[in-house]
């Protein structure tokens, strides 16, 4: 088979998460696979990440170069294309850096790109079978893919089990010459940080959640006094911040707030895993949904199949009569 | 500015229960609501705004079957100045690179400064926009929600974790592939469907847009689809049944234990 390369995010010069995640799903793809790890960027950070993640991986290549300071997917492409073989087989996790780099890879590689995997059951042949999903979450697919010319597959952050038990003791090797012209029409300018909102839903231990089940944005209210009778925090899904019912720092999920309550009231949210991204330390999580099929019900511990709108305020005036 | 909106009619989620048919070889279709895929409603939204205040046109383009026109009329409705369906049988079955190499033929018949598309759609998949972009080999950038004009340059806003926006300064033409929340789309009234509905939209086949019919539909795809199956529940939650009044005291149970009453 093919070799095996991923791609490796790193921030502050600590590495992603998914780079003990990549390596899991290489391992379904070939169990005897020497996975090649490839990190880009510059300075002192970029060493001290090649260097921690040979702790992981036997093999690191490092390119070092200013126009790889930021991670412009632009400027990375065009490196990934002078440098790996035709037939590669290079995983990338599927966060907002993959979207941004992965398809256009796919084709400048010539070779097949798979999305947003969730999970991989094996090789037969050229053809790799992996699953994903569709609509939100609500189905699942069975997914085949011929790898023979090589292939981009982006891999959902979370659903390979990291091993940290494991050590690689991998060596790092600088790159940096091969790297080639990395011009692109593209240039990074600056990161704008995220606004502070006038509440903080990071702090709070009790978050009642809506989502795009709350229909309107007068019923916010309903969410807003069962919050207040609970003494917690109203927070929510993105739809909700799209249509400006809420600010954006009440936004639960990757592109919004990674919260760590201890319970997390999930109302009229169908549980996407951008959403659910969000939600670190396993709190006690309650759904309430009237559709009994939505994905959430997945991942509560507690579910109720109501329609907010009426649920809601029974159970505002049971807490109140306590 | 010329710009070029890339959607397609998809099942509304909001509106639909998506269940599996009982051989799992396809979502159960009968009495499904279709509607624009969310995302590109905000693509459109955002040409429309920018040919408003720099000059040009909007053009919205789709891969389907007749159906299909139903979503080039509505973003025409909502303000697109023309619209093109791509479609012949031979499509069918495209993967990504399939529907971004008949969506790449489509563009080399027109002269756009500006390739919109979706940040992503039904399969959650988001790559026909950086496959495009690929392919006519011009700059790109995903989950856009922010754009500015300056002359042949734009200054877009990317979307990235945790609510953070990373600016980058992009050479026209590029493609785009946008962000919900960039705009808030307008509202179609039927007023507006009326108004477009007798409007002319150009149908091209492979043989209009020069495409190897071999290079695209179900034999050239990659990646297939084999089934559709509903996720393992795993353990899943503890479902609270009886009268509301029941379950009202059974979960305030919950919450007290959790901590999640003060
Ligand atoms: C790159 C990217 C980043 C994203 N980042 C985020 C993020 O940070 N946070 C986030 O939340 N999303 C994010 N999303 C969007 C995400 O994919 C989903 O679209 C979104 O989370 C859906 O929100 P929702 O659950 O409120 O709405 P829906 O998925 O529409 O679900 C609404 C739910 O409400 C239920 N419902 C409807 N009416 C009622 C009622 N009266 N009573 C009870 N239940 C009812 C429905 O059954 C359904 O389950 C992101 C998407 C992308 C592509």
């Amino acid at each position: 088979m093919a070799d095996i390369y991923a791609y490796i995010n790193h921030k502050n010069g600590v590495a992603d998460d998914s780079a003990l995640e990549l390596i899991e799903a290489a391992k379904k793809i070939d169990a005897g696979a020497a996975v090649t790890a490839i990190v880009t960027g510059s300075g002192s950070e970029l060493d001290q990440v090649a260097d921690a993640v040979a702790a992981t991986y036997p093999k690191v290549l490092k390119f070092n170069a200013d126009a790889l300071a930021y991670p412009n997917a632009e400027v990375v492409r065009k490196l990934l294309v002078n440098v790996l073989p035709a037939d590669a087989i290079l995983l990338v996790a599927h966060d907002t850096f993959g979207m941004d780099l992965s398809p256009g890879l796919s084709i400048k590689l010539d070779s097949a790109f798979v999305s947003d995997v969730a999970d991989i059951e094996g090789v037969d042949g050229s053809t790799l079978k992996a699953i994903r999903q569709e609509y939100s979450g609500m189905v699942s697919t069975h997914v085949t893919c011929d790898i023979s010319a090589g292939a981009v597959i982006n891999v959902r952050p979370g659903c390979f089990a990291p091993d940290e038990s494991q050590s690689a003791g991998g060596t790092v090797e600088d790159k940096s010459g091969d790297a080639g012209d990395l011009s692109t029409g593209r240039t990074f300018l600056e990161v704008v940080e995220a606004e502070v909102g006038d509440v903080d839903i990071t702090k709070s231990d009790v978050l009642v959640s809506v989502g795009r089940g709350i229909e309107d944005e007068e019923n916010i209210e309903i969410a807003q006094e069962l919050a207040d009778a609970m003494g917690a925090v109203v927070s929510c899904s993105r739809p909700i911040v799209d249509a400006k019912w809420l600010e954006k720092s009440r936004q639960v999920g990757t592109s919004g707030q990674t919260v760590k309550p201890k319970v997390y009231m999930a109302c009229g949210i169908s549980g996407s895993f951008q959403h659910m991204g969000g939600i670190k330390g396993s709190p006690f999580i309650v759904a309430i949904n009237k559709n009994v099929k939505a994905p959430i019900f997945q991942v509560a511990d507690v579910g109720i199949e109501a329609d907010i709108l009426e649920f809601l305020p029974e159970l505002t005036e049971a807490i109140g009569e306590l | 500015m010329e710009i070029l909106v890339c959607v397609k009619r998809v099942p509304d989620t909001a509106e639909n229960e998506i269940e599996v048919n009982g051989s799992g070889s396809d979502i159960e279709r009968d009495d499904l609501v279709y509607s624009v895929n969310e995302w590109d409603n905000y693509a459109v939204e955002e040409a429309i705004q920018i040919r408003d205040n720099v000059g040009g046109t909007v053009t919205v383009v789709t891969v389907g079957d007749d159906e299909s026109e139903e979503v080039l009329r509505r973003e025409m409705a909502m303000g697109a100045d023309n619209g093109i369906l791509l479609t012949d049988d031979a499509f069918e079955g495209s993967d990504g690179k399939g529907i971004a190499t008949l969506l790449k033929a489509a563009v080399e018949k027109g002269k756009y400064d500006l390739i919109l598309t979706g940040a992503q759609a039904d399969d959650g998949a988001g790559q026909v926009g950086g496959m495009l972009a690929a392919m006519l080999d011009v700059p790109y950038a995903s989950l856009v929600n922010k754009i500015e004009v300056n002359g042949d340059k734009l200054k877009v806003g990317r979307e990235i974790e945790g609510g953070n926006q990373e600016m980058n300064e992009i050479a026209m033409p590029c493609v785009l592939s946008i962000q919900t929340g960039i705009n808030e789309p307008r509202y179609v009234g039927i007023r507006g469907i009326r108004k477009v509905a007798s409007v002319e939209i150009p149908e091209l086949g492979a043989g209009d847009l020069g495409v190897d019919a071999g290079a695209v539909g179900a034999a050239a795809a990659k990646v297939k689809r084999v089934d559709y199956f509903v996720p393992e529940l795993g353990e899943g939650a503890e479902m609270l049944e009886g009268s509301t009044e029941e379950i009202i005291a059974k979960l305030i149970e919950h919450l007290k234990a959790k901590g999640g009453l003060k």
